[in-house]
């Protein structure tokens, strides 16, 4: 089997602790949060970190708390927070996602700061050493052609955490801390740059300690995730949305962010906009999703065809806002997802 | 064999045969006690990596390895030069080196091995091996070999880049497809696709306290590998020793020889010391041997009834780099066309090429389920021309039962129309077929396969398996027998034979198999073969061994050995059942007449009809049927298939023990959603003016795709118990054949629920949509290949079907009119 290279391990019992580490260790230290990802990455040598600092030992991490709406620790795990009463019934999006990454096993381990920092994936950097080397390597790692586009300038990997569109679609925020500088607390949308190679705002110095959600009253929200099968596969395509009805049944206030279709996950305002005032009216959902299809620029890097997965965006535009409206989705989540969401937890 | 075996017993009433059981084998893997290859480890045991050529064809300038030898912890580096010997699993293609001395052909192959204290040092090691390649031309495609002859991929083979062509006429088909009311032509392809076994190939090898090799492998074939490394080592077999462990999952994909089994040996030898590999994942995927991607054009007639006159069938077979069982898979595309349906006249051209890739082989159905594909969907385009119910069209043409077929393969028992009756009856077919709501279908489609090959790989008349049972006073039996457990319950039919013939149970009885050093050779769990093969012999050696405990318990009771009768465990007298005796005693008794106890049984398979070159591929004591209706769900908007019940009917002949057949009947519905949706061993080819590179497309279980649990529908399972002669107590095959139907029949359901048609695999929601645009701006509605390639076919080989007075042989013999001509000129 492939074997881990060698690192250095430091397992930190708080985050100053763990920001001091890191800050001394400067950029060959990563971070490690649950390792589903990184764990196997290192082994095909994407990531060859010479310490890694592992947050499991910090139970500040590990917190819920109700804030002005809901605190989540980053070190929680998926399962963790699938199984919180309070996700479910008030961040019902959050839920979705969370409750479709991966498979059962993978979940108990990865946790949700370690899926917001999610490396971005490409179907020619996530492959081991021996077959990057016959492609003579690739931008994002040891070599100098985006192979996806070669005429690119930058590089194409897709963004692939299900829980980043959800948490933006419900406007979350998380707060970043560091040994130098404190803290910060910013938008979640400003966490990501459209480039697969820096995608995070995040600096190497900082540790994503906490997600803040607004209070959810009057909000309703949705995730969609377009995947092969019903278990284990990244995205390839998702639609996380968040709207606000008034009392007439006009929209107040809505939200739509695509994942998996670019850089970073892409919020689609303009479709979110031409839904205020509205009622949810099969031709405004229609138009909504007209709109945000538009902005879905898929590559050929990942399972199934570009052409397709651009031409079904609309659909799964469509799927969320029928499900936000109240329509009875329960069969075409089925069909989708291959099993009942709630049957997972 | 004696008659005794080929006659099923003339009683239903069996002890074990037939009673749900759970398997042998099952305490040990449900408790993680089973020692599959990576479990083993011995002292002083070193780990090997290969270094595989990053490039897809490429010839070897030179390889230096001088830092990768001084690298700590490295006790030894291997390159071709030290492994000249070369090796094959066919007589025909031995054209594999165990590290490539001079030429690459494909991403993955082998040139270098570092042997170290551990995987990561002989990891870190293989980057300290310096290769210097020069770059050939890269077959991508089939079109690209038949194009270009030069550079060859290989120095053999018939020309070219092609490997091997194959040309019959079974009848004047021209005249056939003349008569014929109807005439279909359509072009299909089937991608290839990798047997994904849970378990990754690994291989120790030892030399023992006496001097001698071990090799402890995950195969399916350790016969077949203990004469390859025999051959490729220079030592006498009996101075080798394979014992394939468990397999974690085979499927046809462990069946071969590799490289990685020579090495460790050859290290093993040099170092003295144990030497282990276990492939990486990535590795698997080149190790490959899987299915075949074959593009199939195939035409045939039929009568207003629905009565096929004739059959043509061309095949081209993309092999990838190597010969592997590739022959084999070619005249298997061509073989098994007319023992599921009469078709009284046939035609078949197939060709394989050598192209840049891992090279294929045999995987689950072996060379069949892709022409199999195109038959069953080209039926369901005949049935609704002809205006049938596309099971009514079956049940009509139907083969019959002790037939010879035209192309000389001679059919025992049919249990294919009980099949169709079955899933038409549990699936509500007459109430669902065309009257389901639009985006919901239903499709059927059946299928056949060998219950074992006919002839063994090489050339011998030796039995093709055999069993041995030892016996003692204790009351313990042993049963030893060269068969390979590789999860399909072989282990288990084993001992549930032995046990039934002498009335004991399964428990009483130890198993010993795959071991040549201990038991008696069988050729390995291929071809379906096992069953039918291993059990025959077994029950061979039990009855003998019966004779032997009834004689002497006959003489203690005073009574002719015709009254005496087994089971219970005990031994008794038939006509007064109290008097007997235990088991032990019966053991202990005959030991004290015969002396020290033990028996053995063997098995050879019938001669095949067929006498003509070629012929050999086809032929099988007997063949399983089966029959499968898929219902589908497909979105008109995206095109996306959810599949949520499948049903299955299967000729079993006897289900020894019905836990297991029917695990293997949903195993394949498994495997063949699978091929029929997602599963694809696909490359890609890098911008030629930029990079000469052509990977495999994504070498992992996580983008190679294949259903999840949350995927796999319900499956109604059927069996259909008919007991065949040629069978032990009946049985037939259940390993492979049932996975043939369900391919074709997703596809069919795909035009019963939107009315497209797909004519390849997989069945995908971008291709669904492409031919339901199609057909929204008034085209076929179709989404499948366009063109054959031009092939130039040799001449046919000309054999008169049966009933056109034909004896089985050719009455042309190209090959010795070419060497007769070829005489003439010199």
């Amino acid at each position: 089997m492939m074997r881990l290279p060698r690192f250095r391990y430091h397992a930190p019992r708080s985050v100053a602790e763990a920001a001091t580490i890191l800050a001394a260790e400067g950029d060959q230290a990563m971070l490690l949060s649950g390792g589903t990802d990184l764990l196997p990455n290192m082994k095909r040598r994407q990531q060859v970190p010479g310490t890694l600092i592992g947050l499991r030992e910090i139970a500040e991490l590990r917190q819920i708390d109700n804030g002005s709406g809901l605190r989540l620790g980053a070190g929680l795990t998926l399962t963790e927070i699938v199984r919180d009463a309070r996700v479910r019934e008030r961040y019902p999006g959050l839920f979705q996602a969370a409750v479709q990454v991966a498979t059962p096993h993978l979940r108990s381990m990865a946790t949700l700061g370690g899926n917001l920092c999610l490396d971005t994936r490409c179907n020619y950097y996530d492959q081991n050493y021996e077959w990057r080397k016959a492609i003579d390597f690739c931008m994002k790692k040891d070599g100098e052609t985006c192979w996806v586009a070669p005429s690119s300038r930058r590089c194409l990997a897709v963004s692939s955490t299900d829980a980043a569109p959800a948490l933006m679609a419900l406007g979350a925020s998380v707060r970043l801390v560091s040994d130098h500088d404190g803290e910060r607390v910013v938008p979640l949308d400003e966490l990501y740059h459209n480039d697969g190679i820096h995608y995070l705002a995040r600096r190497h110095d900082e540790i994503l300690t906490e997600v803040l959600l607004e209070p959810a009253a009057g909000w309703r929200s949705t995730y969609w995730k377009l995947r092969r099968r019903g278990a284990f596969d990244f995205p390839v395509l998702s639609v996380a949305a968040a709207l606000r009805l008034g009392d007439t049944g006009a929209v107040e206030q809505a939200r739509i962010v695509l994942g998996a279709v670019a850089s970073s996950p892409l919020p689609a305002g303009k479709a979110a906009e031409s839904l205020v005032g509205r009622e949810l009216t099969d031709a405004v959902i229609e138009r909504a999703a007209e709109l945000a299809s538009k902005r879905a620029k898929p590559m050929d890097n990942t399972d199934f065809t570009l052409h397709w997965r651009k031409r079904v965006t609309r659909d799964f535009v469509g799927y969320a806002l029928r499900e936000l409206r109240g329509d009875d989705m329960r069969a075409r989540r089925v069909q989708i997802a291959r099993h009942s969401l709630d049957a997972a937890v | 064999m004696s008659d005794t075996t080929r006659k099923p017993p003339a009683t239903d009433r069996f002890g074990v045969i037939g009673v749900p059981r759970r398997r042998v084998d099952g305490r040990a893997k449900v408790t993680g006690q089973t020692r599959f290859a990576d479990d083993l480890a011995l002292p002083r045991m070193l780990h090997a990596r290969l270094l595989r050529s990053p490039v897809p064809h490429a010839r070897i300038r030179r390889i230096r390895t001088a830092r990768a030898r001084k690298h700590p912890g490295v006790q030894l580096v291997l390159t071709g030069k030290d492994l000249p010997n070369e090796f094959g699993i066919l007589p025909v293609s031995q054209d594999e080196e165990p590290l490539c001395s001079e030429h690459v052909r494909y991403v993955g192959d082998p040139v270098a091995a570092v042997i170290a204290r551990d995987e990561l040092t002989a990891f870190e090691a293989l980057d300290l091996i310096d290769v210097d390649y020069e770059p050939l031309r890269t077959y991508a495609t089939p079109e690209d070999s038949l194009g270009h002859p030069e550079p060859r991929i290989h120095d053999y083979g018939e020309e070219g880049n092609i490997h091997k062509r194959a040309a019959f006429d079974f009848g004047d088909v021209d005249a056939a497809l003349a008569e014929a009311d109807e005439v279909l032509e359509d072009l299909f392809f089937y991608e290839g696709n990798t047997h994904l076994p849970m378990e990754q190939h690994a291989a120790l090898a030892a030399v023992d306290a006496d001097g001698k090799l071990t090799l402890w492998s995950s195969t399916q074939t350790p016969h077949y590998v203990h004469r390859a490394l025999a051959r490729v080592l220079e030592l006498p077999a009996a101075h080798i020793r394979v014992i394939a462990c468990p397999n974690g999952g085979g499927f046809g994909g462990k069946s071969d020889i590799f490289n990685h089994e020579m090495v460790v040996a050859k290290a093993a030898l040099l170092l003295d010391r144990p030497v282990k590999i276990c492939l990486t994942r990535e590795e698997v995927f080149y190790a490959h041997r899987g299915r075949h991607p074959v593009l199939m054009r195939m035409k045939t007639g039929f009568k207003r009834d629905g009565s096929i006159t004739g059959m043509q069938l061309e095949t081209l077979v993309d092999g990838g780099g190597y010969g592997s069982y590739g022959v084999a898979s070619l005249l298997y595309t061509g073989a098994l066309q007319t023992v599921t349906y009469h078709v009284p006249r046939y035609r078949f051209r197939g060709c394989r090429v050598f192209t840049n890739k891992p090279p294929c082989g045999p995987k689950r159905g072996h060379g069949t389920p892709q022409p199999r594909f195109g038959q069953e969907i080209q039926l369901d385009k005949a049935a609704e021309r002809l205006r049938l119910d596309p099971a009514e069209l079956r049940l009509r043409i139907v083969e019959q039962p002790d037939t010879l077929t035209a192309n000389w393969l001679r059919i025992g028992t049919i249990g294919l129309a009980e099949c169709i009756r079955r899933v038409v009856e549990v699936s509500d077919w007459n109430d669902r077929f065309r009257k389901l709501p639009e985006g919901r279908g239903v499709g059927l489609a059946c299928g056949s396969y060998l219950c074992g090959a006919g002839l063994p790989i090489y050339w011998n008349k030796l039995p093709q398996s055999g069993v041995q049972l030892r016996l003692d006073r204790s009351g313990e039996v042993t049963v030893f027998c060269g068969a390979t457990e590789i999860g399909q319950g072989s282990d288990d039919v084993l001992v549930g034979i032995v046990a039934e013939v002498l009335g004991i149970d399964p428990f009483d009885v130890r198993c010993v198999t795959g071991d040549t050093g201990l038991t008696p050779v069988d050729l390995g769990s291929y071809s379906s073969r096992v069953t039918l093969m291993m059990g025959n012999a077994a029950i061979q050696a039990a009855e003998r061994a019966r004779e032997l405990i009834a004689s002497a318990v006959a003489e203690q009771l005073e009574l002719p050995v015709s009254r005496i009768g087994f089971g219970g465990r005990r031994v008794f007298d038939v006509e007064n059942a109290e008097r007997g005796m235990d088991w032990r005693e019966a053991v202990g008794l005959a030991e004290e007449r015969h002396g020290t106890l033990g028996t053995v049984g063997s098995y050879t398979a019938p001669r095949p009809a067929a006498r003509f070159k070629g012929g050999g591929v086809g032929p099988s004591p007997a063949y399983s049927y089966t029959a499968a209706v898929v219902e589908v769900e497909v979105d008109t908007s995206t095109g996306w298939i959810s599949v949520p019940r499948v049903w299955i009917a299967h000729d079993i002949g006897r289900a020894l023990n019905p836990t297991l057949v029917r695990g293997q009947v949903e195993g394949s519905v498994y495997m063949g959603l699978g091929e029929a949706l997602m599963e694809e061993q696909a490359y890609r080819r890098l911008p030629p003016k930029l990079s000469g590179a052509l990977v495999h497309k994504f070498p992992s279980m996580l983008e190679y795709k294949s259903l999840t649990t949350h995927d796999m529908p319900e499956v109604v399972t059927e069996l259909i118990e008919d007991p065949e002669p040629n069978g032990p107590f009946g049985a037939k095959e259940v390993g492979q054949g049932p996975l043939l139907p369900i391919m074709p029949a997703v596809a069919n359901a795909v035009y019963d629920a939107v009315g497209v048609r797909i004519d390849e695999v997989p069945i995908t929601p971008d291709k669904v949509l492409k031919a339901l645009d199609d057909k929204a701006k008034g085209g076929p509605g179709r989404y499948g290949p366009a063109r054959f390639p031009e092939v130039e076919w040799p001449e046919a080989m000309q054999v008169p079907p049966p009933w056109e007075d034909g004896d089985g042989k050719a009455v042309n013999d190209p090959e010795r009119k070419r060497a007769a001509k070829l005489a003439k000129v010199l």
